[in-house]
């Protein structure tokens, strides 16, 4: 899943400094199952803001709306319903549903309520951590399925660097080394040798380095 | 300057069973803050972050949960779970600028015991030299 994390209070109090009206639009996608944007959250930063502008001595009148995502343009029409009605949408929805209500509604007003940070999972209640970077070019066949891309802190195509430590990163004692890992994993399926094939220079043409990137499928097009 | 808080108290059914004894007038009695308005809940496991800052919203200058003990509490983890939405909502506060000690969580034990109404007394004592709620503006 995509996950993300409230921005700092401070930062979304001053967003609507001026308004009279918002909508606090969840999204009931990715980051409802991260506990960041869902209607819970929606709910919690509504409240939130209603106090913090009253502390700043202003009022305002803040709703709270979910849509079932905020990626597709089927859902984002439903935004209609609320025309004219705020001065502005708070988005607790990832920077993708941001930008799809800029896209698609250019008369809205609409301030992004999360950071948006990578994408992972989570093993253990309450923690998330990053899985995979969205390289568009994927090597986990040769990794025993564990990324290199994401979860190496140099990203290292043949690694283990030479900072490994008793399976440890050298960048902090908590990150695992990703390399370590993957030699274990291989070892464990008989596949170390996979280890010893040097992989060839990475073209990162497909991780955005050649600007926003696009997939059109048409056998879906209409 | 002095002045009357009103805070709001969320408390498990168990430990706060001694404001039903003699229809309440039994923690009148012991010296229960008038300031106090107490809310009972079956578990505090069940208290969302929301409910909490709804009352900041209706105006409570301090919001207290008594749960309880960690170890022991009726429903398990209830009493955990509201200690880790208090947090929350002390962060939150402290975010807007505003002192967390206004939110505060207590595992005491259950049934009839003077500490209920001693951290009453510590809870109205602390929102007083706090002062009023600086969301009642």
């Amino acid at each position: 899943m995509i996950v993300a994390e409230r921005k700092p209070l401070a930062e979304i109090v001053e967003m609507v400094q001026d308004c009279k009206k918002v909508l606090v639009l969840a999204c009931r996608g990715c980051v409802t199952v991260c506990s960041a944007g869902g209607e819970r959250e929606a709910e919690i930063l509504s409240s939130l803001l209603r106090l913090g502008m009253k502390k700043a001595g202003k009022s305002i009148e803040v709703s709270t709306a979910s849509l079932v995502r905020q990626c597709d343009r089927e859902y984002i029409d439903e935004i209609d319903q609320w025309d004219g009605q705020y001065d502005a949408i708070v988005s607790t929805a990832c920077g993708v549903g941001v930008n799809f209500i800029s896209n698609l509604r250019k008369d809205t007003m609409v301030y992004p309520a999360l950071n948006t940070s990578f994408f992972g999972g989570s093993a253990e209640q309450g923690e998330w951590t990053e899985q995979c970077a969205g390289c568009g070019d994927c090597v986990l066949h040769l990794t025993g399925g564990l990324c290199p891309v994401a979860r190496c802190a140099k990203s290292l195509m043949n690694g283990p660097c030479g900072g490994s430590v008793d399976g440890r990163c050298e960048i902090d004692r908590d990150v695992e080394c990703i390399w370590q890992s993957i030699h274990d994993r291989l070892g464990s399926f008989d596949r170390a040798a996979q280890m010893e094939v040097i992989a060839p220079i990475r073209d990162w043409s497909t991780a955005g380095h050649g600007g926003p990137r696009k997939i059109v499928r048409d056998d879906l097009t209409v | 300057m002095s002045f009357d808080p009103a805070i709001t108290l969320f408390s498990c059914h168990y430990t706060s069973q001694q404001s039903c004894a003699e229809e309440g007038k039994e923690l009148e009695q012991l010296g229960f803050p008038s300031s106090i308005n107490l809310v009972r809940v079956p578990c505090t496991g069940k208290l969302q972050v929301t409910t909490l800052l709804k009352a900041f919203e209706d105006g409570a200058d301090g919001v207290y949960v008594v749960g309880c003990p960690e170890d022991g509490c009726h429903n398990v983890k209830g009493s955990s779970r509201a200690a880790k939405r208090v947090a929350a909502v002390r962060a939150a506060l402290e975010e807007l600028g505003v002192e967390g000690e206004r939110v505060q969580m207590y595992h005491l034990p259950r049934g009839l015991h003077p500490e209920f109404v001693a951290k009453a007394k510590e809870m109205d004592a602390r929102i007083r030299d706090l002062g009023p709620s600086p969301f009642s503006n």
